[in-house]
Formats: C-alpha cells, structure tokens, sequence
C-alpha cells in the first residue's frame, strides 16, 4: 500500500500501490506534492498498474496532482488503469482533461 | 421476503476502518457467489457511503458506523449507518460534483454508488445521522443451478 516515486531525467513516476481510498490517498497525495515541489519534474505520470481497489477518491488525486503539475508548468499522464479504475475516470468525465495514456 | 443469511458491523469512523468495511462486506457477500465485477462495484459504493460517514457526518467528531448487510437469493441489500450530524438538502448531496468536503474531494461519491448498485436510498435527519440502503441484484450463475446450499 502506498507510493514509490522514481525520477528518470526531468519525467517522474509515482507507482502506486495496493488500495486508494480516502485512507491512503491523503498518504499518497502528501508524497507526491512534496516530491514535485521540490524535484519539479516537467512530466508526471501516476501509474495504476498496481492499484487493486480505487474509489472516488483516486479522481480527487488525480485531479489535485493535474493542478498542482500544472502549478509548477509541467504536465501528468495516467497510467496502467485497470478496466474498473477507468470506470469511475470515465464517470468522473475526467477523461476530458486527456490525461489517459495505455502505455508510457 | 425472509434474508437467507443477514450480518451486522459497527466500528469507529475512522479512515483506517474504510478498507476493514468494504473487505468484511465482501467477504460476507461472497456466498452468493458474485462475478469479480459484481463484487468490485459492491466494495466500491460501500467504500464511498462509510467514507461519507466519516467525512461528513462525523467531520468534527469520533463516532460509531454500522453497516449491515442481508443477503436473499439474488440480491443484497446494505445498510451504512451514522448518527453524526445529517445532510440537511439530501437531493443537493447527490447531485455529482457536489461537495461540501474540499478541495481533495471529487463530489462523486454517490454518482459512484447510484452507477454501481441497482438501488440508493437516502434518508437524513439534521443532527440524527444519515442511513444509506445499497441494493444490487447478484445474477445467478449457471453453475449453482442443481447446487442448492
């Protein structure tokens, strides 16, 4: 459960891991944004490969990251989203933002 | 029309308790031997009510969330229970994107469990709680027919 942030050049990648819910997101989140406050990678991709169970509240994450990247002029892709991951991005309407990626 | 089998959980809102929730629920509904997807959206919308509870009905306090769960022969009927402090326009609540729950919160969480499950309900009192009735119909497999248990 939780996040591992790697830096590859000016792109990072937070894999996340287990469960996202409002338990662990709040963990998650606070992990990320103070890595690209301080590392100010130009790419961030957020990689469900790992995920096993997301609720609403990844959309929350996903959502807070996009602004903050955007905050700080880089960009986020989403990533490795399971087919029941993608379900609520789709109800979300997050995937207007053009954020999803099947691949990096 | 009589559950077969019918359980009860009560635990403290805490946000640690969320996964404890939706794994127990699970587990319990397993016996009516869901699909992996019945069972994904099952866990999902009560992850989001008990969330609720938690966020919003005991946002300044610790307080006591029961959910119970009946079973019947192709259906499951959950309850998530508070008595935190209510949700005064309940239709406001459920509209999507609305949030009272900041900036972090998507406002989705009851467009989750609406698409999800085949039936909410809400019923709210100001300063009384909040109960939440989950409903999914579980589609019998071919492979229990001639199995009774």
């Amino acid at each position: 459960m939780g996040v591992k942030i790697t830096q590859d050049g000016v792109e990072c990648t937070a894999l996340l891991e287990g469960d996202i819910d409002h338990h662990t997101a709040k963990l998650i989140r606070e992990a990320i944004d103070d890595y690209i406050t301080k590392k100010r990678p130009s790419t961030l991709y957020l990689d469900f490969g790992r995920v096993r169970f997301m609720d609403s509240s990844g959309i929350g994450l996903i959502m807070g990251r996009y602004k903050n990247i955007k905050l700080l002029g880089g960009e986020l892709w989403v990533v490795g989203a399971s087919d029941s991951t993608k379900r609520i991005i789709k109800l979300s309407g997050l995937g207007a933002l053009g954020v999803m990626k099947e691949e990096r | 029309m009589k559950s077969i089998n019918e359980m009860k959980l009560e635990f403290a809102s805490r946000s640690s308790n969320e996964g404890f929730a939706r794994s127990s629920i699970a587990a319990f509904v397993s016996q009516l031997d869901p699909t992996i997807s019945e069972l994904a959206d099952i866990k999902t919308a009560v992850s989001e009510a008990v969330t609720n509870c938690i966020v919003h009905g005991y946002s300044k306090t610790l307080g006591v969330i029961s959910v119970t769960a009946q079973i019947f022969e192709n259906r499951v009927i959950i309850r998530v229970r508070d008595r935190g402090c209510g949700i005064p326009n309940v239709d406001q609540a459920m509209e999507p994107l609305f949030t009272t729950g900041g900036e972090e919160r998507s406002g989705l969480g009851f467009a989750v469990m609406q698409s999800f499950m085949d039936s909410v309900k809400v019923s709210s009192r100001p300063d009384k709680g909040t109960t939440v009735i989950l409903e999914k119909n579980i589609i019998p497999r071919m492979s229990k027919v001639g199995c009774p248990s």
